[in-house]
């Protein structure tokens, strides 16, 4: 069952760049996608109409049953309270503690104290983190606070977790820690879409592939497809 | 429930806010409290002298002057005519005498000097005091009653009472007139002080957008702020306010300004005070309405 599909979808910035054209694509609930090529290849600004930071020029984005490139700019938080985003720079609120980085996405919404604190310390132990609550950001290691910024994406359970180059800034081993807490969410029923220039990461996870370049997706590679690719 | 929580997190947020952004927040108190305390000197002046003003307008009186050794049916007929004004509140006639005895009552000079006059030797005139509907008029309404036959002169305070009326309405339009471009500026000082907020938390405000809030609550936060700063800025004007006119209203003014009839303070200063607050809000909440809507395009 599918729970985003993109037909026909093309983005062309006010600049005359043509960033994204005759994207069609189709990924299902539950999948860990992977969205690799080169810089200005289109995978940012897919992903950012996934989450609609962007408008799509023209075509279609259905995102959960919700046609997202007609979505009014005053109403974009119904899709954004239904999936979390993790990016390369973090960013967390550095003058909050943990807790109250990951608290933030829940209080804005009113949700009584006993219910926030419930589910922050759920989050926290599923990203390892649940013992550092009371840190400050600057506490801690870049792999922490990637951790941190992924415990505020899941904490409302979204049906799609859309990760923009998370390992960017990480060093190997950090980037491996993330990528099994990603796992772990998806196994939790998740589906992730991750950006990433890091094709070693991508072989050694055997998830589907989507190759992208000049605008268009290249290749589409199955599970386990990618892992003998040697581009 | 939700909706008092939402509410709550605001307004905890928006008062952090005013003493995170300490300086600013200052600049923007301050100057809502200079231009109040401005607003408040100018409606205490502007009350009293309408105050004083209708007080004024209730005292003018025209002095008709009747002719020398004028008969009963002549008095009559004067009587009359004034009767028939259009202008007319009320009217009493006085005869020579009777003004020579209010004279007498008056001072002792007066008393002796008069003891002297007899019924023909007082140089007193027979008069009508007319008191009239509007004052703006009496100069018309006057001419009307010198044209009557009998009537020799009338007098009003010609000229003075039309300067002290034009006084009063300069006084009036200029208190209203400093106090709008006043309010102008703090409002746009205000609306400076939430621009930078805004900027300040951009990052804030960016993920508040990520994690799905809507645009009233990333909105009301900065609104409530301004709103804030308005109520802050209006507590000192309020306290001189109130302080202040209970001082001044047992000063005796009538030693300076004799003619100065001032309101009494109750309730008239908490009119004045909850004008201030009003004002204070109203600035505040525009302020910051007006660099919300222009600065945050979400």
């Amino acid at each position: 069952m599918s729970l985003i599909k993109l037909t026909k979808v093309k983005k062309v910035y006010k600049s005359g760049v043509v960033a994204v054209q005759e994207l069609n694509l189709t990924i299902n609930k539950g999948e860990f996608v992977f969205v690799i090529g080169s810089t200005g290849c289109g995978k940012s600004t897919l992903i950012k109409m996934l989450y609609r930071e962007e408008k799509p020029t023209s075509g279609s984005i259905v995102l959960g049953g919700i046609e997202v490139s007609k979505l009014r700019n005053s109403k974009v938080f119904k899709i954004r309270r239904k999936i979390g985003v993790v990016f390369q720079d973090f960013k967390l609120l550095e003058r909050a503690t943990v807790y109250e980085n990951v608290a933030f996405a829940l209080e804005i919404f009113g949700l009584p104290k006993g219910e926030i604190h419930h589910r922050v310390i759920k989050s926290l132990e599923l990203v390892g983190l649940k013992n550092r609550s009371k840190n400050y950001p600057n506490q801690l290691a870049g792999g922490e606070q990637q951790r941190v910024a992924i415990a505020r994406a899941i904490i409302n359970g979204p049906k799609l977790l859309i990760c923009d180059e998370p390992t960017g800034n990480l060093d190997e081993d950090t980037s491996k820690e993330i990528l099994s807490v990603l796992e772990e969410i998806n196994k939790l029923g998740t589906t992730i879409v991750m950006v990433t220039h890091d094709r070693d990461i991508v072989r050694r996870m055997n998830k589907r592939v989507i190759l992208m370049d000049a605008g268009r997706v290249l290749k589409d590679y199955k599970e386990g497809e990618f892992a003998n690719e040697s581009i | 429930m939700k909706a008092f929580r939402i509410i709550g997190r605001n307004i905890r947020d928006s008062f952090k806010s005013v003493f995170r952004n300490f300086a600013l927040s200052l600049a923007s108190v301050s100057s809502i409290t200079i231009t109040l305390i401005v607003v408040a000197i100018s409606l205490v002046l502007t009350y009293n002298v309408n105050h004083t003003a209708e007080i004024m307008a209730d005292n003018i009186e025209i002095v008709v002057f009747l002719e020398k050794g004028i008969t009963e049916e002549g008095i009559a007929s004067v009587d009359e005519q004034i009767l028939s004004l259009e202008n007319l509140e009320t009217h009493i006639y006085k005869s020579k005498s009777e003004i020579a005895e209010e004279y007498m009552g008056e001072s002792e000079v007066f008393a002796a000097i008069m003891a002297t006059w007899d019924e023909e030797e007082n140089p007193l005139q027979d008069t009508f005091i007319v008191k009239v509907s509007d004052t703006n008029l009496i100069s018309d309404t006057a001419d009307e009653i010198t044209e009557i036959e009998g009537v020799v002169a009338v007098n009003y305070g010609k000229g003075m009472v039309e300067q002290l009326l034009g006084f009063f309405e300069i006084i009036k339009n200029g208190s209203i007139l400093a106090v709008g471009a006043l309010i102008l500026v703090t409002a746009f000082l205000i609306s400076n002080t939430i621009k930078i907020t805004i900027f300040s938390r951009r990052k804030e405000i960016d993920i508040m957008r990520l994690v799905g809030a809507s645009n009233i609550n990333i909105k009301i936060p900065f609104i409530l702020e301004g709103l804030f700063l308005g109520i802050i800025g209006a507590i000192i004007p309020i306290g001189l306010t109130i302080y202040g006119y209970y001082r001044l209203y047992d000063f005796d003014l009538s030693a300076i300004m004799p003619i100065l009839e001032l309101v009494p303070p109750t309730p008239f200063v908490y009119l004045i005070s909850g004008i201030l607050l009003a004002i204070g809000v109203g600035v505040g909440t525009f302020g910051s309405w007006r660099a919300v809507r222009k600065h945050l395009k979400i």
